[in-house]
């Protein structure tokens, strides 16, 4: 290699590292592009990520760069395609997953859950299980039935899986390269209605590791994550100009749950409102609000108040502006924990 | 020009189970010779006598629970000893004692699963190629299929093979198992097991038509049905089904017709859904079908023979032993293998574990 070559290399390098304004599309595809390019392990497969580019184009250029054998199309079957990423992690590589759209999850629910979860305990560690499943998830797109759900919960439930979910492109590129380092399955949330919206990428300024503070306040937390981290950052907006210092917290990880974060942020602000599309039983919400019960309990002015979707299928487009949290919904709980008086 | 290898089962002659014009790139191996045939009894006889040991130790109350395999031993053992342990990999389903025994697996890390020490066994799958007990009826084929894809992207040429049985191939994982091996090209041997019964419903009212090997005209790769109670055949079959795989990188199925003897599991009945004129069209048993092979070639005297069924019965008393002597494990590893660190959440039921539970 020339001295030319080396100088150029270092400057390249010291260039890739300057902060840039990207999409969530794109920081993804920055975090896929670096990850295929920095380990020769990892492998990108699913329903039309090849010559396409994923319909989001999540994976758009990766094959023309990469090659047929690194990215690739499978044939349409779910389950297939995380069986093959347990087999392939099985044999020494480190395989991201695609799932077209998060309603498409459920036939490949058993490997996820029944397999990719339990290889490692089944095993006794004899294997890790370094699989990434990239799902575009969440509503506010008007697309088809099946093709804007809220499915963390179903994740969150079982032992052995890790979920995450970026809200920012900063995020999602650094989320998704700790994704695809982490030797254990991760279920990567996209929140396709956030894929178009700009932020600052600095890849120089690792932040993988637990929840992210997204704006302090001291009368009540907005507990969020994904597509209603910037909707929760609106409410805080509007709130302010009331008076009302909202802080809002992203967890970020929904498995692990970052406790510390949500206890130190509710024993500050004595008041807490968990914000998600997911319906409401049984789902993420009740989990972090026995954990603020249990942990800040005597902190606590007021009940913990959950703004989610309904108990009901997915609604069509039509219907879903009322079905998931909007401005108003979540203000309204604002005014019920602000409100309450024991 | 078709490529399908389908036969009919009885029509076939012993260690020419597959057409040349059935499979191309292959190179077909030798045939037995005479001490592969009686290594082949050996582990046929002793996986006869564990297996129905482990029947026994159920009944005792030794373990809780076994899915016997009793009349797939030349099925099981002469497609093991087909593959390489230096190179492929296996993946079974959760009545293949026989593989595990002709793959050499840790016994007493097999029967782990079974005394209900450990889900999935206590052996070293990694270090063994051999997959842990699968549960779930087809839930290892995919996985066959990456790994096999995986070990092609490496360029190594190693072949895995994934069994299963009539009633897996009603699962849609097997279906996309095969499709994923022939469009991506990975070198599977898929293993059929037919063995006319899955659980309580018969060949009949599993699989239409009647073969799982016959759907491989349709995926476009080589489908051979064999004779699974003719250890020889089995073994032939298999042998030239993983030279193919690992010469073209692509898949096979091999469908080996057998018959579950024994009841699905020491809580089945059999007498439920099938009669004894059932159980009779089985057939003649494949361990005296080999034992008159070996008659016939003049390799098996009554001092050898009296020599092999001396260490089996060793054997299986040194692992009744193990079993019986196994330590119940301790509840700590539950929470130690979730992840590759533990998490917060797991330290802490961990820690509420020990003072709550712990008291032993």
């Amino acid at each position: 290699m020339s001295d030319a070559t080396v100088t150029q290399r270092t400057e390249d390098d010291a260039l890739a590292l300057q902060p840039i304004e990207l999409s969530m599309q794109g920081a993804l595809n920055l975090a896929l592009r670096d990850a295929l390019a920095s380990d020769d392990r990892v492998l990108v497969f699913g329903e039309d990520v090849g010559v396409l580019g994923g319909v989001f184009r999540v994976t758009d250029g990766l094959q023309a760069d990469f090659g047929a054998d690194r990215v690739f199309d499978t044939p349409l079957a779910e389950a297939g395609i995380i069986g093959l990423g347990i087999g392939l992690a099985m044999a020494g590589w480190r395989p991201v997953a695609e799932i077209q759209f998060d309603g498409f999850v459920f036939p490949a629910y058993d490997q996820l859950v029944s397999q990719a979860a339990r290889i490692r305990t089944r095993t006794r560690g004899a294997f890790d299980m370094p699989l990434t499943v990239r799902v575009p998830s969440f509503g506010g797109i008007r697309a088809p039935e099946l093709h804007g759900e809220s499915l963390e919960t179903y994740f969150m439930h079982v032992p052995g899986l890790k979920v995450v979910t970026p809200s920012t492109p900063h995020d999602a590129y650094h989320l998704l390269r700790a994704s695809i380092a982490s030797p254990d399955p991760v279920i990567f949330m996209e929140p396709k209605s956030r894929y178009w919206n700009r932020g600052v990428v600095d890849r120089s300024r690792p932040d993988a590791i637990g929840a992210r503070l997204v704006r302090p306040g001291k009368h009540v937390t907005l507990i969020c994550w994904g597509s209603m981290v910037a909707r929760c950052e609106q409410v805080a907006e509007l709130a302010a100009e009331d008076g009302i210092e909202v802080e809002v917290l992203d967890l970020r990880w929904l498995t692990p749950l970052d406790e510390d974060a949500i206890a130190r942020s509710v024993e500050h602000t004595r008041r807490a409102v968990i914000v998600h599309e997911a319906p409401l039983t049984a789902g993420p919400g009740a989990e972090i609000a026995a954990l603020i019960s249990s942990r800040c309990f005597r902190s606590l002015k007021a009940p913990v108040e959950r703004v989610t979707g309904f108990d009901v299928p997915t609604p069509a487009g039509d219907l879903e502006d009322e079905f998931i949290p909007n401005i108003d919904r979540i203000m309204f709980g604002l005014q019920r924990v602000l409100e309450f008086r024991a | 020009m078709t490529r399908l290898g389908l036969r009919n089962c009885k029509a076939l002659e012993r260690g020419a189970s597959v057409t040349d014009d059935a499979l191309e790139g292959d190179t077909l191996v030798a045939p037995l010779n005479e001490a592969l045939l009686k290594r082949a009894y050996e582990l046929m006889y002793f996986t006869r006598l564990l297996d129905s040991a482990l029947v026994t130790w159920q009944r005792q109350g030794l373990i809780p629970a076994y899915p016997p395999m009793i009349g797939q031993e030349a099925a099981q053992v002469g497609s093991a000893l087909a593959l390489d342990r230096d190179r492929d990999f296996v993946f079974p389903t959760y009545r293949e004692l026989g593989v595990a025994v002709a793959w050499g697996v840790d016994l007493s890390g097999y029967l782990a699963n079974h005394s209900g020490h450990w889900h999935g066994g206590r052996w070293n799958a990694a270090e063994s190629r051999f997959a842990p007990i699968q549960a779930v009826v087809g839930g290892g084929v995919t996985h066959a299929v990456g790994w096999a894809l995986g070990r092609r992207l490496d360029g190594a040429s190693a072949v895995a093979i994934a069994y299963l049985g009539d009633g897996a191939s009603s699962e849609g994982d097997v279906h996309e198992a095969m499709n994923f091996a022939a469009v991506l090209r990975a070198p599977v041997v898929f293993f059929v097991q037919n063995n006319r019964w899955s659980l309580s419903v018969p060949l009949e009212r599993q699989v239409a038509g009647g073969s799982v090997a016959a759907r491989a005209a349709g995926y476009g790769i080589p489908g051979v049905v064999v004779d699974g109670d003719d250890l020889l055949a089995v073994y032939q079959a298999t042998s030239d089904a993983a030279a193919h795989a690992r010469s073209t990188g692509g898949p096979i199925i091999v469908e080996a017709m057998t018959y579950r003897r024994g009841p699905h599991a020491t809580s089945d009945d059999t007498g439920r859904y099938r009669t004894i004129d059932d159980e009779l069209s089985a057939g003649e048993d494949p361990l005296d079908r080999l034992l008159a092979t070996l008659h016939e070639a003049g390799i098996a005297d009554d001092a050898w023979l009296a020599e092999v069924a001396q260490n089996a019965e060793v054997r299986v008393e040194e692992l009744r032993l193990s079993t019986a002597g196994t330590e119940p494990i301790h509840g700590a590893e539950m929470f130690d293998l979730v992840f590759a660190e533990s998490t917060p959440q797991l330290q802490r039921q961990q820690a509420h574990w020990r003072e709550e539970s712990d008291h032993v």
